[in-house]
């Protein structure tokens, strides 16, 4: 029978399976941050277990570093005890680590493939839902919670029920303007935050091969917020491109060998899905969430929508709550809603890439007055990157803040908050009440459009900027 | 951890859907390094004012709604973040039981791994619920998980879906690890075949 990508890395990852019961599946890599492993460490300690294969761990702090210069300490000591204990943790475990002070520290999900640590059919885990951003490499990655976090610390498995399998296809060619962060949004527009709720995405067609690797990830970054256990994407010519030669890819006849095996990984003309669907990339505009919740999404040249006109009584209090929280009028255009804040950052939308679309919106223009705009790198080497491209230049004179790297206001465990009213362009994923900070106003957007955001001190079609 | 037999206790009613872990704990209580003492966090943002007094507006403050340890909820409850620390703090504040439509899968996991039990029933059934809590001040369920049954104290008697696996280890109170650790030697030997590969 045709198998698909997922069947083939499900498969070649089964420990030990018995009937009635999850199966016990190996773990390739295993993402570390601070803020989520705290007690499985501590778990092993009680316990007396080791880190089974230490070399397939890897840990970075993201989530609650401040993102000011680096020669300034951590003021909150609270946030100070958590980096401490990740870093004593590694040492007193032996675990390789991407400190603060790191030239290669950064976001987990941008760093584990920027070091060449993600690659075709593995399984990756991380106790952090963005896993799934790992996806785009064919690999099959998925977010954990903390007691999961000592599992795969103590026994390099997990015991897992496989997820049922979903194919999103989207054909055509992205109009100038679109980008992969619409084509996400408008993906969980249509099937809902808990649209693919139990099911691994595999996304296919042209223009998800048309995408480039960062954009790939930016799209199966989104998937948990569809509600997927993980997303995927066939590897292919461009992903063996993107891995060659970094510091953890195989090298030399390995990675001959690597490369003609990861060719083997993609699904089989005739592999079944329990679910299909298909989208129209030619049909896209600039996509932007009105709610605060990643389902709550609109065209561009929408209006907030009327929370009368929902389909059912669930939906219709969620979205007056929405709009009562999101400080908004249904029928106002949505060009017409002006923001206070810009944050160009995460996991989702932090890649290079990222920032020249967002450079080249900004070049030559000014920030509006009374607009307070940041651009948080994912990682040191992206920062590094856009600086020898003098990205940060075209950034800093058109007057946005120019960070060092970390999750930042994606979550707002560091300083970098909204204020309570606050409303803010965000090329996040999520859009929660308070996610930003309590009382914060989150839209998302692509990168290009909070650029131009930014600029006008409103959302604005950066189609038509 | 701690098994999960039967248990009884007082309904409190949660009527919004896509609850998600950023509102069940809000990320400035993410800092702690221990598992317990999140409490207060809970549902932070909704349950207390800016000046740190209760918000009357929140459901769960009716003072009927007090000691309350079978959470009623709406569908994909604890969807967003995969944050333990959302069961951690519904379990410590002193919810053992959670119902509704449908939850978010890392969550959902989540709730097992603490001995704490997610149950779904269908929207009909869910409505029921909400009806008879609204209906009666200190309604109580008591739900068997040996059995799979929901009761209350007039009658109603519904029975629940749960992995025979997942409810083996609940009633038990397995440990995960030591249960996977049982295979340490299959792990050992899948490990050699692929470095010989």
């Amino acid at each position: 029978m045709a198998r698909t990508l997922f069947d083939k890395i499900w498969e070649r990852h089964v420990v030990h399976q018995e009937e009635g019961k999850p199966a016990i599946l190996y773990i390739d890599l295993h993402l570390v941050h601070e803020v989520t492993s705290p007690q499985a460490f501590e778990g092993l300690r009680l316990s007396n277990r080791p880190v089974r294969r230490p070399e397939r761990t890897v840990l970075t702090v993201d989530h609650n570093i401040p993102t000011w210069s680096r020669s300034l300490p951590v003021t909150d000591p609270v946030s100070k005890q958590q980096i401490d204990t990740l870093e004593k943790n590694a040492a007193d475990f032996g675990l390789r680590i991407y400190s603060l002070n790191s030239v290669q520290q950064g976001i987990v999900h941008v760093i584990g493939p920027e070091l060449g640590y993600t690659q075709p059919g593995m399984t990756i885990v991380c106790g952090d839902s963005h896993t799934s951003t790992h996806g785009a490499f064919g690999a099959l990655a998925f977010g954990i919670g903390t007691s999961e976090v000592e599992h795969v610390l103590a026994t390099q498995c997990l015991q897992q029920s496989k997820a049922k399998s979903f194919r999103i296809t989207v054909d055509g060619t992205l109009p100038v303007g679109v980008t992969a962060k619409d084509i996400i949004l408008y993906i969980i527009r249509t099937i809902g935050t808990d649209g693919a709720t139990g099911y691994v995405i595999e996304y296919a067609g042209e223009a998800i091969r048309n995408l480039s690797m960062e954009e790939r990830m930016t799209v199966c970054n989104m998937s948990i917020e569809a509600g997927a256990r993980a997303g995927l994407i066939a590897p292919d010519e461009k992903t063996f491109v993107y891995l060659q030669g970094r510091e953890f890819a195989p090298q030399g006849e390995a990675w001959e060998k690597a490369v003609a095996d990861w060719r083997t990984l993609p699904t089989e003309d005739g592999a079944v899905f329990d679910r299909e669907l298909h989208i129209d990339a030619s049909q896209l505009v600039p996509q932007i969430t009105w709610g605060t919740s990643p389902g709550m999404v609109a065209d561009i040249t929408g209006q907030v929508p009327d929370p009368e006109a929902m389909p059912d009584e669930n939906s219709k209090k969620a979205a007056r709550r929405a709009l009562e929280y999101m400080g908004l009028t249904a029928g106002t255009p949505l060009e017409e809603v002006a923001i206070d804040r810009v944050f160009i950052g995460s996991c989702t939308n932090s890649r290079i890439e990222d920032l020249r679309a967002a450079a080249a919106v900004a070049k030559g223009r000014k920030v509006a007055a009374n607009v307070n705009a940041m651009v948080v790198p994912g990682s040191q080497a992206i920062k590094h990157q856009a600086e020898a491209e003098g990205l940060d230049q075209v950034f800093t004179e058109a007057g946005f803040d120019w960070r060092e790297s970390g999750c930042s206001m994606c979550l707002a465990m560091n300083p970098d908050v909204l204020s309570p009213g606050e409303r803010c362009a965000s090329t996040s994923n999520r859009n929660f009440e308070g996610r930003q900070g309590a009382g914060g106003r989150t839209h998302l957007v692509s990168p290009a459009m909070a650029a131009a955001a930014a600029i006008a001190g409103h959302f604005v079609d950066v189609r038509n900027f | 951890m701690k098994p999960f037999t039967i248990h009884t206790g007082i309904v409190g009613t949660l009527d919004r859907v896509n609850v998600d872990t950023d509102q069940i704990i809000p990320k400035q209580f993410l800092k702690r390094i221990e598992r317990t003492g999140f409490e207060d966090a809970l549902f932070f943002d909704w349950r207390f004012n800016a000046d740190g007094s209760l918000n009357p507006e929140f459901e769960l403050n009716q003072p009927r709604f007090a000691g309350a340890s079978v959470l009623l909820a709406r569908a994909n409850f604890g969807c967003g973040s995969s944050r333990e620390h959302a069961p951690w703090a519904l379990d410590n504040y002193g919810f053992r039981v959670i119902i509704a439509p449908s939850y978010a899968d890392i969550f959902f996991n989540n709730c097992f791994k603490n001995g704490m039990l997610p149950i779904r029933l269908s929207e009909e059934q869910i409505e029921e619920l909400f009806q008879r809590t609204k209906a009666r001040e200190g309604y109580q369920l008591t739900v068997d998980l040996a059995q799979q049954t929901i009761t209350d104290s007039e009658g109603l008697s519904i029975s629940f879906e749960v992995d025979s696996f997942r409810k083996h280890c609940l009633l038990n109170g397995l440990d995960d690890i030591g249960l996977t650790l049982q295979h340490e030697d299959k792990i050992a030997a899948f490990e050699a075949r692929r470095a010989a590969v």
